[in-house]
């Protein structure tokens, strides 16, 4: 008789990244459907943040996506750019960012699956996603700061945050928000 | 353990004594359907305890993601700048799809606000920056979504339902974190 095991429960932490200090390894994936690939170099001279995230569509990573996401214009006020990363395909993420209305740049770890990730030693191979991890690189690209959380938590971004504002040796000061289309009217307006 | 980074302080939205045994500080955005359901759970913790328990409130809009998020928090505002905060925010959390600017200013006139000065508030934006200020302290202090809630200033990752909330006001160590689910644009399905 075959029984099907259970899978194994996705959740914790199994692999902790590099550390701090360290270079950080290329990255070298496709960008965009018409095979434009992302270089490290393409974000010399500006602090990175890489989202590594378990896979489009899924809970907890739509509300880690969506807190970045609004924090994004705060993130660039203290001269950061922002890339996520996960196993899922170009068109996968195309579709996702266009559900959420993702400013963010998606990068796609799907072929070859996980290379991108376990270069940055936080692919998980037993359910085969990334983890879920932040790194922050400096404009050298050096590791400046990590933090892989379980799987089921949300990290936030106070991290992220505080380091690059140690970074850029300034607090982030409250970005002005994009004006929106609809206007209130006063209603005697004439 | 995510702790609050600023404590309560007076131009807070508050509401029942600062002496209550227990302050619960909610970040909300009033377009998110999760924060609508945490809405009545409170009101339901709040009929229970009465004056026992204080109510704080700050803005947390994901106005990428909810579009009529961040006007709402500013009419949020500029209603508590009229001495009517809690009024208009019960109004926004009971009618989450009817939040474009014609409906926020019919709320406006039926809490018989200064509709004037309601609207001018909006269409200079005059409260924007409050608002993102709360949003960047909240990120600050490990708010990750929304509803995201604080028992007497430490983060509360469990249930929000008003019996959660309470196991965790009373500090039942016996409470588990309940995963997530469903999908934060699905409503309340």
């Amino acid at each position: 008789m075959v029984t099907i095991a259970d899978p194994p429960p996705a959740s914790g932490v199994l692999s902790h990244g590099l550390p701090e200090g360290s270079r950080a390894p290329e990255l070298d994936v496709p960008a965009a459907p018409d095979g434009e690939r992302t270089l490290l170099a393409d974000y010399r001279g500006s602090p990175l943040v890489l989202i590594f995230y378990p896979g489009d569509f899924t809970p907890v990573c739509t509300g880690e996506l969506g807190l970045y996401n609004e924090l994004l214009p705060d993130l660039e006020g203290l001269g950061a750019k922002v890339v996520a990363i996960s196993c899922d395909s170009l068109w996968c993420h195309c579709a996702y960012a266009k559900e959420l209305n993702l400013r963010i740049e998606l990068l796609s770890d799907f072929h070859p699956k996980g290379a991108l990730s376990r270069r940055y030693e936080v692919y998980r191979d037993d359910i085969g996603t990334s983890e879920r991890a932040l790194y922050v690189i400096d404009g050298e690209g050096f590791i400046f700061w990590r933090e892989v959380s379980p799987i089921e938590i949300n990290p936030g971004a106070a991290g992220v945050l505080d380091a690059l504002e140690r970074l850029a040796g300034r607090e982030v000061k409250v970005a002005s928000v994009l004006p929106q289309t609809s206007h209130a009217q006063p209603e005697d307006r004439r | 353990m995510s702790r609050l980074q600023r404590a309560v302080e007076p131009h807070d939205w508050a509401r029942g004594p600062a002496s209550a045994p227990a302050t619960l500080l909610e970040y909300a955005d009033f377009e998110c359907p999760f924060c609508g359901r945490a809405f009545h759970e409170l009101k339901r913790l709040e009929r229970g305890l009465r004056d026992r328990i204080r109510f704080v409130f700050r803005h947390f809009p994901l106005a990428q993601m909810h579009p009529h998020a961040m006007l709402a928090a500013e009419a949020a505002e500029a209603a508590g700048a009229q001495g009517k905060f809690w009024e208009m925010h019960d109004t926004l959390f009971t009618h989450q799809n009817a939040l474009e600017t014609p409906a926020l200013l019919a709320y406006a006139r039926e809490l018989e606000l200064d509709v004037r000065i309601f609207s001018r508030d909006l269409n200079e934006r005059r409260y924007q920056t409050k608002v993102r200020r709360d949003f960047l302290e909240g990120v600050r202090s490990g708010v990750n979504g929304t509803p995201t809630m604080f028992i007497n200033g430490t983060r509360w990752d469990g249930p929000y339902t008003a019996e959660a909330l309470l196991r965790g006001m009373r500090g039942d160590p016996s409470m588990i974190v309940e995963p997530m689910t469903g999908f934060p644009w699905s409503g309340d399905a």
